[in-house]
């Protein structure tokens, strides 16, 4: 590890470190924004949840390189060729997550929204989504961690962040580069991770901060001490660099 | 009360603002402009480049010499092989791109060229290139493809050219980029000028770390190894002489989206061209690829020592 | 033409499945490389995970840990161990174990926590050893949640898998690294969709995995709470 090329390349790193996090989070909040409507959707209509879960678990197992050079013919050598296909990742992650929060919001709130005069959309949107927040936003941050970590890959078509010190060092055979790569990485994911965990503090005041079994659960997009939940296909953790 | 109106309110607050937040950075990309629509006129170029150190140095030295001359240079760089910026460069989405004139003959242009040298090579690629691109002059500067061998492998077999590989070549594997199993040039080339038949073919990097590891290992007998690949010095390989030029000339050449450019441009382009010389391009590599120095040093160091912008 | 032609128009040609590296050849190569990542990941992760979700030590640490855990770019790691290690078998197994590891860890300690505490009482109250109880009463409880990681992981390192080829391995990597650097599209859309049928494949292998090997009881239970 040679240290002294940190300093004489940090606007190199700079540059690269804030096209990951943009491309990543963009990534991210894309597949929050079409998760959300989605998931309401399938939530509603229980008909829907399982064919689009398997067109999703279909997207997800399609190896994102093979997405990123499909894309090339129609999106060019551009920043949304990877975005596109991250996008669609993150929503596969994230939906499971938006149709189990909100299924698990309890009958009481919504009877007792419904009694105080709220109507179904503003239900939604002051009572069942805050509700489901916390397990939206743990899907949320499994969606950023990998998409962050998956911006690398599309380094083989020349736009991938970070990624660009994997294939120098590899070139150069120069494992500086490699090991400031997967530190800037790894910090960058956990950082957005991080503020996904204020995030969540901030926007669910009410969680006690003493369940320590919401932390755990909320991974899981349960709450916490059921006997038998109805753990379904879709809610398993996912996310994870899969290229 | 569970929810506290403030409570809530204060979150969809926080929400938004992070989505309008969100969404204005988004509208900022850090990406080079929609790459469908070419280069804006001549003011502003994209330098793009192919993906394997010395070619991005050379681009590297363009845009800084271009850039210190007053154009607006963008780059993009490390992009793929020639078959994925081929046709980004063709339609304008890059400008600029540091190329071989053989290679780019035999595998984008013309794949039943006979040409050998380079003032063969260029003719042709003049006479056939599309209309939206044109090759500038070429540089006395050749990175060839060979057929190399170790040291070892050379003494044992006494081996100099690649003809003598004929009767030993089905019991080699070669190994190569990719794209060497298509390429006219390539394993194709070799067998119709030399009759060489491998054993087998190990589709590696571009006479990159991968390349050169599997060759040292004995993964690989023989490997397409670039004649400026440092490692060639360092390592003690042994590349084959090419009496019957399957290999081409391969001067590096600027190739360029014609409506890209201007006189500007086009002349700092050959003033570089024409100072750029195996020697000079060998030594740059091994500053880079083995030294770890970075690309824009090496070739604003270059660049000042040349006489040239920088 | 649009993507799947491309593929299609590739896949039907009889040179694709003939030969030293044709179709069959790779897809064995693909499903190697996997089998053995998948059973050192689970081999490592099983253990550990029933460990932790019986006696709920080390919990916090290791849930916290699979965050940073998925952070880690495969590729970064890959192209490390190549440059480090050079050319072994650990340069594409460690990769692919480290992806294998956190959903069959999480999955296998959430499964055990579970367990409904009754029944572990109930175990105790029979006479059965820690041991026993563990292996017969919680692991099999805890059986679907354990198979639904295994699928995961299963399915992230069959499609990673293809990176492999990145490093001149084989696989059905393979075709998308190669047909990239001889532009043609119909090699790289070819084996894309050969890699999402064998993901498909192992998603429907797991399917009936789970339909054998977990009890008929639970899997009652897991019908009537849906």
């Amino acid at each position: 590890m040679v240290w002294s090329w940190i300093p004489g390349n940090l606007g190199l790193i700079g540059q690269l470190t804030r096209q990951n996090a943009y491309i990543g989070i963009v990534s991210a909040v894309a597949g929050l924004l079409i998760a959300v409507p989605l998931g309401i959707a399938s939530a509603r209509w229980r008909w829907l949840y399982p064919p689009v879960l398997s067109a999703a678990n279909v997207i997800y197992a399609l190896p994102s390189l093979a997405l990123f050079v499909a894309l090339l013919a129609y999106t060019g050598l551009s920043d949304t060729t990877v975005i596109i296909p991250l996008t669609l990742f993150s929503l596969v992650v994230i939906l499971p997550n938006v149709v189990g929060g909100l299924r698990a919001v309890p009958d009481d709130a919504r009877q007792a929204a419904t009694a105080m005069g709220f109507g179904p959309l503003r239900r939604l949107a002051q009572v069942e989504l805050p509700l489901a927040g916390p397990v939206i936003i743990a899907g949320m941050r499994v969606a950023t961690v990998s998409s962050i970590s998956l911006v690398s890959v599309g380094q083989l078509i020349g736009v991938g962040g970070l990624g660009y010190l994997f294939t120098d060092g590899l070139d150069r055979d120069f494992p500086t580069e490699i090991y400031v790569g997967l530190i800037l990485i790894i910090v960058l994911a956990l950082a957005c991770d991080l503020l996904l965990v204020l995030a969540r503090r901030v926007l669910t005041p009410w969680q006690r901060h003493g369940q320590s079994g919401a932390d755990a659960a909320a991974r899981l997009a349960w709450p916490a001490a059921r006997a038998a939940p109805p753990r379904r296909a879709g809610q398993a953790p996912r996310g994870g660099s899969m290229p | 009360m569970y929810l506290t109106t403030r409570s809530v309110q204060r979150g969809s607050a926080a929400s938004l603002a992070l989505a309008v937040g969100l969404a204005l950075a988004a509208c900022s990309s850090s990406a080079p402009g929609n790459p469908l629509t070419p280069a804006a006129s001549s003011g502003s170029v994209i330098v793009g480049s192919a993906n394997f150190p010395e070619d991005e140095l050379l681009a590297q030295i363009y845009a800084t010499a271009l850039a210190a001359k007053g154009v607006t240079v963008t780059d993009q760089f490390s992009i793929g092989a020639r078959e994925v910026y081929y046709p980004e460069i063709e339609k304008g989405a890059i400008t600029i791109i540091p190329e071989y004139n053989g290679a780019l003959l035999a595998t984008a242009v013309d794949p039943s060229s006979t040409a050998a040298t380079t003032a063969q090579v260029d003719a042709q690629l003049k006479a056939r290139l599309p209309a939206s691109l044109e090759v500038l002059d070429p540089a006395p500067a050749q990175d060839k493809d060979s057929v190399t061998v170790t040291q070892a492998f050379a003494a044992r077999y006494h081996l100099t050219s690649i003809a003598q590989l004929k009767p030993l070549a089905p019991s080699m594997v070669f190994g190569a980029p990719p794209e060497f199993k298509t390429r006219p040039d390539g394993q194709a080339g070799l067998r119709k000028r030399y009759g060489l038949v491998f054993k087998g073919f190990d589709a590696l990097d571009e006479s990159g770390p991968i390349t050169l590891k599997a060759l040292m290992d004995g993964q690989v007998q023989a490997a397409d190894v670039f004649t400026t690949t440092p490692q060639i010095l360092t390592d003690h390989l042994v590349s084959l002489a090419d009496p019957k030029s399957d290999f081409a000339a391969q001067n590096v050449i600027p190739l360029v989206y014609r409506k890209g450019v201007n006189a500007t441009i086009v002349n700092t382009l050959n003033a570089i061209s024409a100072r750029l010389t195996t020697a000079g391009l060998l030594e740059m590599d091994k500053a880079t690829i083995v030294d770890h120095e970075n690309y824009s040093t090496v070739a604003t160091a270059w660049l000042k020592a040349e006489g040239l912008p920088s | 033409m649009s993507f799947l032609t491309y593929a299609w128009n590739w896949l039907r040609q009889p040179a694709q499945w003939h030969g030293a590296g044709a179709i069959p050849a790779r897809i064995l190569e693909q499903l190697g490389y996997s089998g053995l990542a998948l059973l050192i990941a689970a081999v490592i992760a099983l253990p550990l995970g029933v460990v932790i979700g019986h006696t709920g030590r080390g919990a916090f640490l290791a849930v916290s840990l699979t965050s940073a855990w998925r952070s880690i770019p495969t590729l970064g790691l890959l192209v490390l161990l190549v440059v480090v290690l050079g050319f072994s078998a650990l340069t594409w197994l460690v990769p692919l174990v480290v992806l294998g590891i956190p959903p069959i860890l999480v999955n296998a300690y959430e499964g055990v926590a579970g367990v409904d505490p009754g029944l572990r009482d109930a175990a105790a109250g029979v006479g059965m050893t820690r041991w026993q109880q563990v292996l017969q009463v919680e692991v099999p409880v805890a059986l679907p949640l354990i198979i639904v990681g295994l699928r995961t992981a299963a399915i992230f390192i069959v499609s990673t898998a293809t990176i492999a080829a990145y490093i001149g391995l084989g696989g059905l990597g393979r075709y998308i690294f190669d047909g990239l650097a001889n532009n043609n599209y119909g090699e790289v859309a070819g084996g894309a969709v050969l890699v999402v049928l064998l993901a498909l494949a192992v998603l429907l292998l797991s399917a009936l995995v789970r339909h054998l090997a977990v009890p008929a009881g639970l899997r009652t239970q897991e019908r009537r709470s849906r």
